[in-house]
């Protein structure tokens, strides 16, 4: 079982490395975004530092659904997902590997570039790690969700807008405990100082 | 067992048709009745003046939009387990409706919001989640619009269906968590805790009208789909 998994990450990996320019683009588009949001809402430093993870988070949940259609696509219409269907391997193996090998490519160079786009937006150094590791703990989660977007919209007509229809809704909790992450991190960076703020804050607020 | 004599659409077509009728006058009665009680005799609210009227609509298409949801989730398990024709049909035919009382309730939230709140729209928790849940209405009916082969498209919806449900309260709650977080309470969507027992009767009375209307406008719409489908020889 282990075995069929790694030949199928492994197999994705090399067709991935084959086609490098497809890898490329996904990860163009997220620095492209995240450079124009600065153009269009204006450069002021301050502003820049409160909207950064949230431009970053949804960069990152747009270029992963760039990809989606990928995951299962190119094996469906040559027909390699049928045999892998008649193969004796549980299904849920051969899915989980794919949505691996497809975080590979496509969420963790989003990880690894973050830092980049953090420094055009002023982020303190200090936060580079959380906002990393936020990506790194994150974007699985979109793989895995989106892998059941792509196998739904498989070979349908107009599946890719019909694909971010589906998967983006689903993709809320992880935006928000994502990019609320790296706030958390900014406004207070220890713990227990967090831990005390938000007890004072429900503590006032009577509503929930 | 005679649950299982009207699992087939061709027997179910005629029995739709009675409930159709028949919920669809219920829905006409109580929907009267609850509108005269909202308008005519419950009082004007001390705080919020007539404008709080809008909750005999508002409140129960909140519930149903949430409880069709629901409804629809169990039809699509119940289609994928016994695999038996008519749930999916009911899945797809509760959808529209469902959509439709997100849509209303978030609709006339907002009327309501503008006079007491001073705004259409706040990113307050239960707005945040009601819209999603719009957001998963209408992606499984496009998703089932999408699909010609209707075996396909109902396994398709029933699926999505089930991870939305599953979804339903992750969503709700990490939105809450993420409103706890941004600001304390500026604006409260609780109301006073006690309600005038008028209120409360033209309220419940609305609720059970929407059920009535949920049920007639789903069984006519169901057999719709049978009817396109071609289930529906003999009458």
């Amino acid at each position: 079982m282990l075995a069929t998994a790694r030949a199928i990450v492994y197999r994705d990996l090399l067709v991935a490395v084959r086609r490098r320019s497809d890898v490329a683009v996904a990860l163009l588009f997220f620095v492209i975004v995240t450079s124009l949001f600065p153009l269009g809402i204006g450069a002021e430093p301050n502003l820049l530092r409160a909207i950064a993870p949230g431009v970053i988070w949804v960069s990152a949940l747009l270029s992963s659904l760039l990809s989606l259609r990928r995951l299962f696509e190119a094996d469906h219409d040559d027909g390699t997902l049928e045999q892998m269907l008649l193969g004796a391997s549980p299904l849920g193996v051969v899915a989980a590997a794919k949505a691996l090998a497809h975080w590979m490519v496509t969420g963790m160079p989003l990880a690894v570039i973050a830092p980049l786009i953090a420094l055009q937006y002023d982020l303190a150094p200090q936060l580079f790690g959380v906002l990393a590791l936020s990506l790194l703990l994150g974007t699985p989660v979109l793989s895995l969700i989106g892998a059941i977007g792509a196998a739904l919209t498989l070979g349908l007509r107009g599946g890719g807008v019909l694909l971010s229809l589906l998967v983006l809704p689903l993709y809320v909790p992880v935006l928000i405990i994502g990019a609320g992450a790296r706030r958390r991190a900014s406004s207070c960076c220890s713990p227990r100082c967090w831990w005390w703020r938000r007890r004072s804050r429900l503590g006032q607020s009577p509503r929930h | 067992m005679k649950w299982f004599w009207y699992a087939s659409p061709q027997t179910f077509y005629p029995l739709a048709g009675t409930i159709a009728r028949a919920s669809g006058i219920v829905a006409a009665l109580l929907a009267a009745a609850g509108l005269y009680i909202g308008f005519f005799v419950a009082p004007t609210d001390a705080q919020q003046g007539e404008a709080y009227r809008i909750i005999f609509i508002h409140v129960p298409a909140a519930w149903m939009s949430m409880f069709i949801y629901v409804v629809m989730a169990c039809w699509a398990a119940l289609g994928l387990a016994l695999n038996t024709r008519l749930s999916g049909m009911m899945a797809s035919a509760l959808a529209p409706t469902g959509a439709l009382f997100t849509f209303i309730a978030l609709w006339t939230g907002s009327l309501w919001g503008k006079p007491t709140w001073g705004t259409y729209w706040v990113w307050d928790a239960r707005l945040t989640s009601e819209l999603i849940l719009l957001f998963l209405y209408l992606g499984f009916m496009a998703l089932q619009a999408a699909i010609d082969d209707p075996r396909r498209a109902d396994r398709a919806g029933a699926l999505l269906a089930i991870v939305g449900v599953v979804n339903i309260p992750i969503i709700h709650y990490s939105v809450v968590w993420w409103n706890t977080l941004h600001q304390g309470a500026s604006v409260s969507v609780t109301r006073a805790p006690t309600m005038a027992a008028t209120m409360l009767t033209g309220m419940l009375l609305m609720a059970l009208a929407f059920w009535a209307y949920s049920i007639a406008v789903s069984m006519v719409r169901v057999r719709c789909i049978i009817r396109e489908r071609g289930g529906a020889s003999s009458s």
